[in-house]
């Protein structure tokens, strides 16, 4: 058996586990830490329901070792909003954007990590050559930014019109 | 007169309120509970053996390997695994005995302190098999093909009225061609899961189901126990549609298991990969249909021919003509379904069983009649509206078709449409719209229960063990509960997904909310009888479901109209749907908001059989080769581009108290169909085999 002892910042609490070394950060999270925010849908990086911010960007902890995180922050969307709903998750439950809520934590890490990644100039797949310009945020650029997370109820529609209240939101405040 | 069960003393005040999901703040962190994640001390965890040959029989299965690796509980197998004390349903039939019946199959278990551990030790599992020649190809034109004693739902396998073949032989214009439609997997975004404990000679388990009590039933069953020794506890499901209807092999395997390790917890996942062969999927279908008409496109004869697949060890017949049965008048009429049945995993429901592809066949069959008979699509309905139920000859309790169409029509832009296919280009796309009707019966499934206890803190505890699989069941029922008791929202507290609470009924074929709703407005009515508007605390009255007399006098239907707009490239034929419309005919919304997400959502999963769902089953091995996310597309973020859904305001006179018909399936059907039309009027090219994928327009 190789076993790592290894600490991890979660949703502000400083956690140290022991972990087997093939175990996932997911699993470190939901079986070792009883973190369970973060779901498990595929296991392999294709649904994005394990979406985390891990040291400030969104991660698939599928797709992370546990060990290879040693001092990691990670924050789920149990911890975003400091005991209250984050801006981002009251408008997805003003917008509906969710049904079973399975991918639903997976999904707001996901828009609020994509919402600074579009603030740092970040191109998508469509952007074309942004060319140092403003990348307008547009309903097609948060789609195809958010398409790495998957929703079978098909809550997109509604999906894009929370992120899209948010972002205003968040750009006012 | 007042037998009617819609008698509306019901005062409709939080019903028809867009409220937002009351356990929404719990889903949005991720605090809501599923299956796996309660907090149970001292869990184990399972991993499945699968069988790699679709027929034959195990000769050894070695387990000595897996059972020295440190760390693991216990190896189960045919050979050591409890009898189990019924085999009704095959496919719960684990671990019984030698046979295999389809790749995949489950034939044993590691259990180990760790999932890492788990996973090593069964794959250290060593089995030999006596192999058979196994069979797992679906073909029109095989010679075994059989009639089932009934369909799903319980429908008649064939139906036949008048002379369909003379008029057939004599209409004007005639239209025959074959449909099909893929294997489809259901996918849920939690896969199915149970945690089993076996103490005190019963079982505890945490399931990931649309039916709490219709698994403490089943497992009651197949382990010769009483119901009450089994508690399940389902308070939150992510998803289901259908796949979690009813107790699949792993529930099975999980039990037998947590018996191996009695005490303890046994967590048991499964992978999204082994779901394609364990949780049920949608049969594929063949279907051929002949339509005539009389030149002013009246329908005279209608012949729907289904064939399909079902699993050697137990029989599902996906109802795929049933819809037709009911859609369109012509006094000339035949349906008939025939059965492969093959060396490959059990299907079951998945979202509209019956009605998603069916209607896929008929609502492209009618398109190409409309354009044999040189008219509008909605036209040809329109002319072709039955009076009463063709199938029943009872009269409706509230169909209104005409009216989803015209508004659908209105909306949507329709009259400006150019009949022309293949003429219209943006950009180097070539675009068309399509038009398709949706339908979806009314259930009402029998047993459910409701229990009002007034408390101590001056609320209303409204217990049923009914599911929200993310269907709104949380919010809906608590809108109900508040009128039907007079009572302000926040004097409600809805407790389901327990089967400490009473029986409710599974949540299926959309009866959901009228199942369980009907009996909540019984309870509450009995509830004031008994104890009055001033309860004391402690105040408590049970009721049954109602039965409701007008069911035997009405056919009840919803209805529905889907509208697509699609653009094919010229060069590459890709396909783009730009946007679609819903409007539908359910009698009453009980939540806006949450309703809307319902039809959206089944108009997306709609959009995604239409342009990429397909479950490859290679039938030299017998499996699913496109098993997990990256093989098996479903619709992702991108894919939808402008999709939204309305209904007519309406309330059914006779469907029940609340005048609502159920919601949770309709939006899937006929959404495939009009984009398969809207593609055809872009192109001039028509596509008849799900999905529509590029190569089909650069044949």
């Amino acid at each position: 058996m190789f076993e790592s002892t290894i600490r991890l910042n979660v949703d502000g609490v400083e956690r140290t586990l022991v972990v087997d070394t093939r175990t996932t950060l997911l699993d470190a999270l939901r079986n070792g830490l009883g973190v369970m925010s973060p779901k498990k849908g595929c296991d392999h990086g294709q649904c994005g329901a394990c979406t985390v911010l891990l040291d400030g960007r969104r991660a698939l902890t599928c797709l992370a070792f546990a060990v290879a995180h040693d001092s990691a922050t990670i924050v789920t969307a149990q911890g975003l909003g400091n005991g209250k709903l984050h801006p981002m998750q009251e408008a997805f439950l003003h917008h509906d954007g969710f049904q079973c809520g399975y991918c639903t934590p997976g999904q707001i890490c996901s828009a609020v990590g994509m919402l600074d990644e579009w603030k740092a100039g970040e191109p998508s797949h469509i952007t074309g050559n942004p060319n140092g310009a403003v990348i307008e945020l547009s309903d097609a650029e948060i789609r195809e930014r958010m398409s790495g997370n998957l929703c079978r109820c098909g809550a997109y529609m509604n999906i894009v019109a929370a992120i899209r209240e948010a972002a205003e939101e968040i750009a006012l405040s | 007169m007042s037998t009617s069960i819609a008698s509306p003393s019901l005062e409709i005040r939080a019903i028809g309120k867009p409220l937002e999901r009351i356990e929404g703040p719990a889903k949005l962190t991720g605090a809501a509970p599923y299956a796996y994640e309660y907090d149970l001390a001292d869990p184990l965890y399972l991993y499945p053996v699968q069988s790699t040959i679709a027929r034959g029989k195990i000769t050894s299965i070695d387990t000595a390997a897996a059972k020295a690796l440190k760390g693991v509980a216990a190896v189960i197998t045919h050979e050591n695994a409890t009898r189990l004390a019924s085999d009704e349903n095959k496919e719960l039939w684990v671990l019984q005995s030698a046979e295999i019946g389809f790749r995949g199959q489950l034939i044993g278990a590691v259990i180990a302190e760790t999932p890492e551990i788990a996973l090593h030790a069964a794959s250290l599992v060593r089995v030999q098999y006596a192999g058979q020649s196994h069979d797992a190809e679906l073909r029109a034109d095989r010679d075994d093909l059989y009639a089932p004693k009934e369909v799903n739902g319980g429908y008649p396998t064939d139906t036949e009225e008048g002379d369909p073949d003379a008029a057939l032989k004599s209409a004007a214009v005639t239209i025959d061609h074959t449909y099909t439609t893929p294997m489809e997997h259901n996918n849920p975004m939690e896969p199915h899961t149970t945690v089993a404990i076996w103490k005190d000679d019963g079982f505890t388990l945490y399931d990931s189901t649309q039916g709490a009590h219709s698994v403490r039933n089943t497992v009651a069953e197949l382990f010769g126990l009483a119901p009450e020794k089994i508690h399940v506890i389902a308070t939150h499901v992510g998803g289901g549609f259908g796949s979690k209807g009813e107790p699949h092999a792993h529930d099975a395997l999980v039990c037998l298991a947590a018996q191996a390790v009695p005490g303890r917890p046994v967590k048991f996942a499964l992978t999204r990969q082994q779901m394609f062969s364990l949780a049920g999927y949608r049969a594929p279908t063949i279907q051929r249909i002949r339509l005539g008409a009389d030149r002013s496109g009246r329908l005279t004869a209608i012949v729907h021919d289904v064939v399909t697949q079902t699993s050697r060890i137990r029989e599902f017949t996906e109802q795929a003509a049933v819809p037709t049965r009911i859609m369109y008048a012509a006094p000339n009429r035949r349906t008939t379904h025939r059965l492969a049945a093959l060396d490959v995993p059990v299907p079951s429901w998945m979202r509209a069983p019956g009605e998603t592809p069916g209607m896929f066949a008929t609502e492209l069959a009618m398109d190409e009649l409309a354009v044999a008979c040189g008219l509008d699509p909605i036209d040809l309905r329109m002319r072709n509206e039955p009076e009463v139920d063709p199938a029943s000859g009872k009269p409706w309790s509230c169909r209104n078709l005409i009216g989803c169409l015209r508004e659908g029509a209105r909306r949507f832009g329709w009259e400006q449409r150019d009949p022309e296919p293949g003429v219209r280009r943006r950009d180097g796309w070539l675009v068309g719209t399509g038009v398709a009707s949706s339908t979806y019966p009314l259930y009402l499934l029998p047993g459910s229960r409701a229990t009002i206890r007034y408390g101590a803190d001056r609320r209303y505890a409204v217990r049923i063990g009914a599911a929200d699989i993310g269907t709104g069941t949380w919010t809906a029922l608590t809108q109900i509960a508040a009128d039907a008791l007079d009572s302000p929202i926040e004097a409600i507290r809805i407790e389901i997904g327990d089967t400490d609470q009473p029986n409710a009924s599974v949540e299926g074929g959309s009866s959901g909310i009228s199942s369980w709703g009907s009996t909540i407005v019984v309870a509450a009515r009995a509830f004031r009888a008994e104890h009055g508007d001033h309860p004391a605390a402690g105040a408590e009255t049970s009721a049954d479901m109602p039965e409701n007399p007008d069911d035997e006098r009405f056919a009840m239907h919803s209805f529905g109209a889907q509208f697509a707009e699609v653009q094919v490239h010229q060069d590459t034929g890709e396909i783009r749907v730009a946007r679609m419309l819903g409007v539908f005919s359910v009698g009453r919304i009980i939540n806006p908001r949450t309703a809307r997400s319902q039809f959206i959502g089944g108009m997306t999963m709609g959009l995604s059989m239409a342009l990429l769902e397909n479950s490859v089953l290679d039938t030299r091995f017998g499996h699913v080769v496109t098993h997990d996310f990256a093989e098996y597309h479903i619709a992702a973020n991108a894919d939808v581009v402008d999709l939204d859904a309305v209904w007519l305001d309406e309330v059914d006179p006779h469907s029940n108290a609340m005048g609502s018909r159920g919601i949770g399936e309709i939006g899937i059907v006929g959404a495939a169909a009009a984009i398969a039309n809207a593609a055809w009027h872009a192109t001039g090219i028509r596509v008849r085999d799900l999905p529509i994928t590029a190569d089909k327009f650069l044949a």
